[in-house]
């Protein structure tokens, strides 16, 4: 059963939980994974979402999550203007993917550190979101927790030294994901936790020898 | 650990704790997601606050919307509350849930309840309530919680999507919600409460979600002034004493059968209804340039 708030909220800004809320949040979740700030977004736009992007403000609430922004943040409303007076080149073009959700969008970011990274996900209903790609893995992710996005070396063990880290700080892990592109190559796994990662303990699992890099996805459920 | 299903073992809680259905869905809520009580009547009041502010904005709006379909309406009916048929809290009703409608489609500030498309109905009758019974902020605050205990058993046994269940199960589901809020406001108890949300829900099954263009607008903006008022209706039948001979738990069955078994072009795809209507066609092509 979905909870309290689930029913009676989120507060948002309209006009549409699926076309506007969820979309800020997809965005919102693309800026965090990026990791830096944003200064390009190419986005792909996907089903209903290349159709009524314009009427439900779909540019403006992943823009203005890709900044930063929340679901409730008033300033969604000018995203568009917002992002170029902050110099960020944004575009917004169809796409068609097979069998994809409806209401799908791909980011393709660009941070002011020259990081880049591409991703995709879904607003399912309700504000709610799933991320289904980052770059080259199929992930799983509703930014409802907090994320640990590891990217290893497919070997024996790894997973066990990860979770001890994350055990020694007394975090609890709710969902874990473990993929791989082929055997004995780079591997991804997503640990959702129900506390707040610490940068140390990042560092720590980016000190295990297999680990290619590591990084937390805060959740983004943090209104109130 | 409390737990509940249906609308019968909320209302069934209730009676034993000899308290209102607000008070089982804070218990709930502190149990499963693990929020104090304390914590939740703060996240409930500034939800309430944002519902108020989007209400009085509403009831000023004179912009319109970006497609240019909705916008101003509140003003007119607000202006024209004391001369109508129904009587001024009536109308004020209908003007506020316009208007906080109206207020959504500008992309201001709303609060989803249980859906951004059907966000003014449950405001707008709380408001009308308690503006009438002289409520303070604490009684709406339960209410709040009550409207959203009667969403949580809809959600579990339907859907308030209206991509699932058509608008019967976002603007159907709102008045409900409203319903029970009322009856609880007017300090009806939790049997009355149910038999409220039975008949708000059993007199909008089987409504079609065909918004124009796909656009939370038409005939959305102006659906949520009228359903306010049908919940204030239903909880006024039900203090009244007027049952409804079938149970709220089976209204909530049939509302679930009948979302499944309705086409999908009346399921929130502008691709039936009024969306296809032959005006509803030339606006879709006027908004979008196609």
């Amino acid at each position: 059963m979905r909870g309290v708030f689930d029913i009676v909220g989120p507060v948002m800004i309209g006009p549409s939980s699926s076309h506007t809320a969820g979309a800020a949040r997809l965005g919102l979740m693309a800026g965090k994974i990026l990791g830096e700030r944003v200064v390009k977004a190419e986005i792909l736009l996907h089903g209903s979402f290349a159709q009524t992007y314009r009427g439900h403000g779909t540019d403006k609430a992943l823009l203005g999550g890709i900044m930063g922004f929340e679901p409730e943040d008033e300033r969604l409303r000018d995203a568009l203007e917002i992002a170029r007076d902050k110099g960020i080149e944004y575009s917004f073009s169809p796409v068609d993917i097979p069998e994809a959700h409806p209401n799908t969008a791909v980011l393709m970011l660009t941070g002011e550190k020259g990081r880049t990274v591409r991703v995709e996900g879904a607003s399912i209903g309700g504000g709610n979101i799933r991320i289904s790609q980052i770059g080259d893995f199929e992930v799983h992710l509703t930014g409802k927790y907090p994320a640990l996005v590891v990217v290893h070396r497919d070997r024996p063990g790894v997973v066990n030294k990860i979770t001890t880290i994350i055990a020694r700080y007394g975090i609890n892990i709710a969902y874990m994901k473990l993929s791989r592109k082929n055997r004995g190559q780079e591997a991804m796994m997503i640990l959702e936790t129900d506390d707040e990662l610490t940068g140390e303990m990042i560092e720590d699992c980016s000190a295990v020898p297999e680990i290619i890099k590591a990084f937390a996805i805060p959740s983004i459920r943090g209104r109130e | 650990m409390i737990s509940f299903n249906s609308i019968a073992e909320l209302v069934e809680l209730a009676q034993k704790a000899n308290c209102p259905i607000s008070q089982i869905v804070i218990q709930w809520e502190m149990e499963n997601n693990f929020v104090a009580e304390e914590k939740q009547r703060a996240m409930m009041l500034k939800n309430w606050q944002v519902m108020e502010e989007s209400l009085k904005r509403g009831l000023k709006n004179y912009e319109k919307s970006v497609s240019g379909l909705t916008g101003g309406d509140a003003v007119k009916l607000y202006a024209y509350r004391q001369q109508g048929y129904t009587g001024e809290a009536v109308l004020s009703a209908a003007a506020s849930a316009v208007g906080v409608s109206e207020v959504n489609a500008v992309m201001g500030r709303i609060v989803a309840c249980p859906t951004a498309g059907s966000c003014g109905i449950v405001p707008a009758a709380i408001y009308a309530a308690a503006e009438k019974n002289g409520n303070n902020i604490d009684e709406i605050v339960d209410a709040l919680f009550t409207a959203s205990g009667i969403g949580m058993v809809v959600e579990a046994n339907a859907s308030i999507a209206g991509a699932y269940g058509g608008c019967q199960a976002e603007c159907g589901t709102a008045a409900g919600m409203a319903a029970g809020a009322l009856v609880q406001l007017a300090g009806g108890a939790p049997e009355i409460v149910g038999n409220a949300v039975a008949l708000a829900i059993k007199n909008l099954l089987g409504l079609a979600c065909d918004p124009v263009a796909g656009l939370v607008e038409v005939p959305c903006v102006k659906r949520n002034g009228f359903i306010a008022v049908h919940a204030m209706v239903a909880a006024d039948m039900a203090m009244a004493g007027v049952q409804s001979v079938i149970p709220v738990d089976d209204v909530i069955d049939a509302m679930n059968r009948i979302g499944r078994s309705m086409p999908s072009s009346i399921k929130e795809t502008a691709e039936g209804g009024l969306a296809t209507t032959k005006t509803g066609l030339r606006l879709t092509k006027e908004i979008f340039g196609k």
